[in-house]
């Protein structure tokens, strides 16, 4: 999986900094259309308060990075989003409607995990699992389905291990067919659950243009819970910083300064950019040294 | 073996395991990606206690077999709330149910043929009721793993974005349970409780060297399944000993060939 039969890697080189909101994005006013809305949202689970009172606008085709130390409630605001857990007060929009379990209009790509390495599974079959996994029965048109399943490996480059076991693929190769699986159904929001885990740089440039260019040419709106952000930081509209007691929301830009982290995480925090790189010292936001990561793609 | 054939024996033993076998095959795919293979002996073992009930309470034992694996099935599955407590809920069922059984077998002195049987398979003992009984049963299952098959294959691979997608993944988990109890109280019939991996597992664990692709190995573990039925019955018919001797033998066998020609590891 090295970089020089890849499209997307070379295609990033030239993608340039930041690219400009459309909308206002910053102002968290409530707008129809949006893809999201949390208004007052508060979430406990088994008794103990995880977030409150969270109120956010998410617009469609926005980019929204979330970070925050662990047991903030990230994986849970998604899981919120998926209709799998109820809040116990204030309001979720999912495309204007109450969550539900099953919206076929939200990819998921879940927490990484791992894959018994006999497990009788191809990678095509995790990805079709996307498509028609929740039908009863079995597939009576199996090569329409093959079609739409080879089209999308393609898209992100996995055809050529997509009739490997599984479990013996690399962390990198098990990423991309997880996005491939998430983008089959053809999703206007997408939830990335720490994608980025464990892959080396390489790896996480792809993902990361991966989604970021599925979320602009479909005008997809993505939620992007990672530990580091410098690999998204080119993709990201705004910030949303849990922490247990506050959380904030910005540009990345204004949301990774001295001053709003530390206020934040009550605790001093000191924000330091070398490039267009950051490191955030003094707590653990990046979960490993993010000083050490070099901009990926450069 | 056609003559072997002529006798009507060998004929039921044949049809009632194949039946077994090719249900107790496609259960296994299931078996080993859900690593429920304690799950399998906690249900035998709980039929072991339902087969020994009915005997001292004067009923067929097989009717106390069906009953006590559909019953377990519903106990693990509805206290096995997650999949870390389920081993916890599956052993604490068995233990119950083992205890129960030993019970059983001191009180009713004259059952320890039944006993054997029970615990080792009496497949050669078996008549054109258990034939028919045989195939209604193993229709059921496999028609039921047919309906489930896609949403039951992502809820045990996948259970993440399976419940995301809005499969109900742990009331797929009951019924597979269910599932599992009638293969199981099936597969009793042949080799009996304590074999009960042979059919179960061993098949599914082959097939699973052979191909990456799910129906494939699906097929292949229904196939070696049968197979060493029907190689497990023609032994003992000639040679007069346990049936369940060689297709435990055949299994091993056959799993171990499996692993030899095991499709290239990727590297
Ligand atoms: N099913 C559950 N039962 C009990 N507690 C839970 C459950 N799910 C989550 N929690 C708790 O809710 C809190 C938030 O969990 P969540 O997984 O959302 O955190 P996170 O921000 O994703 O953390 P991480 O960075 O470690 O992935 C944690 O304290 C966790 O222990
Ligand atoms: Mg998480």
């Amino acid at each position: 999986m090295k970089g020089t039969h890849d499209p997307i890697a070379a295609d990033r080189r030239t993608g340039g900094a930041v690219r400009p909101v459309a909308r206002d994005v910053s102002t968290g006013t409530p707008r129809s259309g949006a893809a999201v809305q949390l208004d007052g949202a508060s979430l406990a689970i088994a008794g103990r308060q995880i977030w409150t009172d969270l109120s956010l606008t998410i617009a469609r085709g926005e980019f929204l990075v979330v970070i925050g130390p662990n047991g903030a409630g990230k994986t849970s605001l998604l899981r919120v989003l998926l209709g799998l857990v109820p809040l116990v007060r204030g309001r979720a929009l999912v495309h204007g409607e109450a969550p539900r379990r099953g919206n076929p209009a939200i990819g998921y790509i879940p927490q990484q995990r791992a894959f018994d390495p006999e497990l009788p599974l191809r990678g095509r079959d995790l990805v079709g699992m996307g498509l028609d996994g929740h039908r009863w029965g079995i597939s009576l048109r199996p090569g329409a389905q093959r079609t739409r399943v080879d089209g999308i490996l393609d898209l992100v480059g996995a055809r050529g291990y997509a009739d490997a076991p599984i479990g013996r693929l690399s962390g990198g190769e098990q990423q991309r067919l997880r996005i491939a699986q998430a983008l089959i159904g053809d999703p206007s929001l997408l939830l990335c659950d720490e994608p980025l885990l464990s892959l080396d740089l390489h790896s996480q440039a792809v993902v990361v243009e991966l989604i970021a260019r599925w979320s602009r040419e479909r005008n997809a709106t993505v939620i992007f819970v990672t530990h580091d952000v410098n690999p998204v930081l080119r993709a990201a509209h705004r910030i949303l910083l849990l922490t247990g007691t506050r959380w904030g929301v910005d540009r990345p830009d204004r949301m990774l300064t001295t001053e709003t982290l530390s206020s934040l995480y009550g605790l001093p925090v000191d924000v330091v950019r070398y490039r267009d790189r950051v490191a955030v010292l003094g707590i653990d936001v990046g979960g490993h040294d993010p000083v050490s990561h070099a901009e990926p793609g450069s | 073996m056609t003559s072997l054939w002529g006798y009507p024996f060998v004929h039921h033993a044949i049809e009632v395991g194949v039946i077994t076998a090719v249900v107790a095959g496609a259960a296994g795919y299931f078996v080993t990606a859900r690593n429920m293979g304690f799950a399998v002996h906690g249900l035998a073992e709980m039929g072991f206690t339902g087969a020994a009930g009915a005997v001292l309470a004067g009923i067929a034992p097989e009717v106390g077999l069906l009953a006590a694996c559909l019953l377990a099935a519903l106990a693990i599955g509805l206290l096995g709330v997650r999949l870390r407590e389920r081993d916890v809920a599956i052993g604490t069922v068995l233990a119950f149910g083992l205890g129960l059984g030993v019970l059983f077998l001191v009180l009713y002195t004259r059952y320890a043929t039944e006993a054997f049987s029970i615990l080792f398979g009496a497949i050669l003992a078996v008549d054109a009721q258990d034939v028919v009984r045989s195939a209604i049963v193993g229709a059921l299952v496999l028609a039921a793993l047919l309906l489930v098959y896609r949403p039951l294959r992502f809820a045990s691979i996948d259970p993440e974005v399976a419940e995301a997608r809005g499969i109900p993944v742990r009331l797929m988990s009951v019924v597979f349970l269910v599932i599992l109890a009638l293969a199981v109280a099936e597969a009793v019939q042949v080799v009996g409780v304590l074999l009960i991996v042979t059919l179960l597992i061993t098949p599914a664990g082959a097939a699973r060297r052979l191909t990456a692709h799910p129906g494939r190995a699906i097929l292949y573990s229904m196939l070696i399944a049968a197979g060493v039925t029907v190689g497990g019955i023609a032994g003992a018919v000639y040679t007069s000993w346990p049936v369940s001797f060689f297709v435990a033998t055949l299994s091993l066998l056959a799993y171990l060939a499996a692993r030899l020609a095991a499709r290239p590891a990727r590297t």
